[in-house]
């Protein structure tokens, strides 16, 4: 516990370092330098928080390891013989391979489908309640968030590998880039709107191009799930594009549904070949 | 280089049928080919669990759909149909003062709240307007997804008739270019004529921080 506190007073201290050099660079400089400024103290910050021994989410990923072996549901097992791809209890590598097609379902699951699935099917878990607390908040825990937080950290130091040799994954490819590109709702928005250009920002926030394989692809996908210190919470992509359609103005898209699933399919064939680091920690 | 900035914005405005170019069009022909079918059974199913209200913004309109079929580049007769179409919803004000009060059009310019799920009916509506554009150069916090505008109305010489241009591009953005990344802000009633009057004022009153 002591260490859990010096660890958040360290990150007051990084953010309020953070504040002042902003705060610095506005006053001071002039309009292009001031920008410059802003993206390296932003750069700066990152930096000072992305360090795994002073990242809350690695909190995260032991509640997930925790969470994986622990006996639950009618059946009062574990999930460790639930098969991700990689064989039964394999965890090493498979988040670098998902979503997949797995023969069991017939279908193409990312990771989180794949977690509700054996949840229900192996462990017969009743996954209401773990899908009420999809996304953690204040008094909340995610079981998803910490789940796939410990799972993907399997993954760390392994490229990204997108599996689409199966006729089910090219379709959901084809799905998750025609989704990409859907223009709908009262501001006229698709993912494309944002993320189809090189170095664009919405105000000074980057945004990460997909419409094309690469690095912005690989460094966005690689840093997920992440610890969102603006929120105090470990997020998963579900959130992510959760979000997005919340700022799109579109209405909230449904947990783990498999349109979901192929925009991610597309997302992490963009960014195939990308080092996973996670969770990493941002904003 | 301001120069080059402003015919930028000029061109954009007066329609011409240079589009934003689309990076993406380029590399989604390298994406299997997929019945548009299929694709509209899985945004259905996205969406499932959405109340009926809602769901009405999952449904493209015939615009929409040809921006995203097209790649936000439609082509000759399409490109002038969705101008046309879009142009005939245009409503200006009764009085024809497309003016109001700039101080006002700040705050919907800087305001990104209103019409999100997590907002209530009572969440004051911004345009959001510095999410993609510089618009007074005092505000350093803006985006680039859109060009900037800083003197928009400087360099028109505060023109009624560019004032007038700039009132219907708020309104509907396609009826000037048509799949304009834009929102088309009054064709949604996202925002009400008093607020496009007010972000018009922003844009061309002498006394406004955008022409200082």
């Amino acid at each position: 516990m002591a260490i859990r506190s010096s660890l958040l007073a360290s990150l007051v201290v990084a953010l309020g370092v953070l504040g002042c050099g902003m705060f610095a660079s506005r006053t001071a400089q002039g309009q292009q330098p001031a920008q410059d400024l802003s993206e390296k103290e932003i750069e700066r910050y990152r930096a000072m928080i992305s360090d795994p021994m002073s990242n809350p989410g690695y909190l995260n990923v032991d509640r997930g390891e925790q969470l994986w072996a622990l006996a639950r549901g009618a059946k009062n097992i574990s999930l460790e013989s639930c098969d991700l791809g990689m064989g039964a209890g394999k965890l090493e590598g498979a988040y670098a391979r998902l979503p997949r097609f797995f023969a069991d379902t017939g279908k193409v699951m990312d990771l989180e489908q794949r977690l509700l699935w054996c949840m229900a099917s192996i462990q017969e878990l009743d996954t209401k309640d773990v899908i009420a607390r999809r996304f953690s908040g204040p008094g909340r825990t995610s079981d998803m968030e910490d789940l796939v937080g410990f799972i993907a950290n399997k993954s760390n130091g392994m490229a990204y590998e997108p599996q689409l040799q199966h006729p089910k994954e090219q379709e959901m490819l084809a799905v998750g880039a025609a989704m990409f590109e859907r223009r709908s709702g009262p501001w006229d928005f698709s993912c494309a709107t944002c993320h189809a250009a090189e170095g664009k920002r919405i105000r000074l926030q980057g945004l990460p191009d997909f419409s094309k394989p690469g690095k912005a692809a690989q460094e966005t996908m690689g840093s997920w799930p992440t610890y969102r210190v603006s929120q105090s919470q470990m997020r998963t992509m579900q959130h992510r594009l959760w979000d997005c359609y919340r700022q799109m103005r579109m209405p909230a898209p449904d947990y783990a549904s498999d349109g979901l699933t192929a925009l991610t399919v597309y997302m992490v064939r963009q960014a195939a070949g990308g080092d996973i680091q996670v969770p990493s920690i941002k904003r | 280089m301001n120069l080059i900035k402003n015919l930028v914005v000029a061109v954009v405005l007066t329609g011409s049928a240079i589009s934003l170019v689309h990076p993406a069009s380029a590399q989604q022909a390298s994406m299997p080919k997929i019945d548009p079918a299929i694709v509209e059974a899985y945004v259905a199913g996205t969406w499932k669990n959405t109340s009926e209200a809602w769901r009405a913004r999952v449904v493209q309109d015939e615009t929409q759909k040809i921006c995203t079929a097209t790649s936000n580049e439609p082509a000759g007769t399409l490109f002038d149909q969705i101008r046309d179409t879009e142009k005939a919803t245009v409503v200006f004000p009764a009085d024809d003062v497309v003016i109001g009060d700039w101080k006002r059009g700040a705050q919907v310019a800087q305001r990104g709240t209103g019409g999100q799920f997590s907002d209530t009916d009572q969440t004051p509506r911004g345009g959001n307007c510095y999410a993609c554009h510089q618009m007074s150069k005092a505000e350093l916090s803006y985006g680039t997804l859109g060009p900037p505008l800083t003197g928009y109305g400087k360099d028109r010489k505060f023109d009624a008739a560019e004032a007038r241009n700039a009132y219907a591009k708020v309104f509907n953005a396609m009826s000037v270019l048509p799949c304009s990344q834009m929102p088309r802000f009054g064709f949604h009633k996202f925002l009400t004529e008093q607020q496009i009057k007010d972000v018009v004022a922003y844009l061309f009153d002498p006394d406004s921080p955008v022409n200082k």
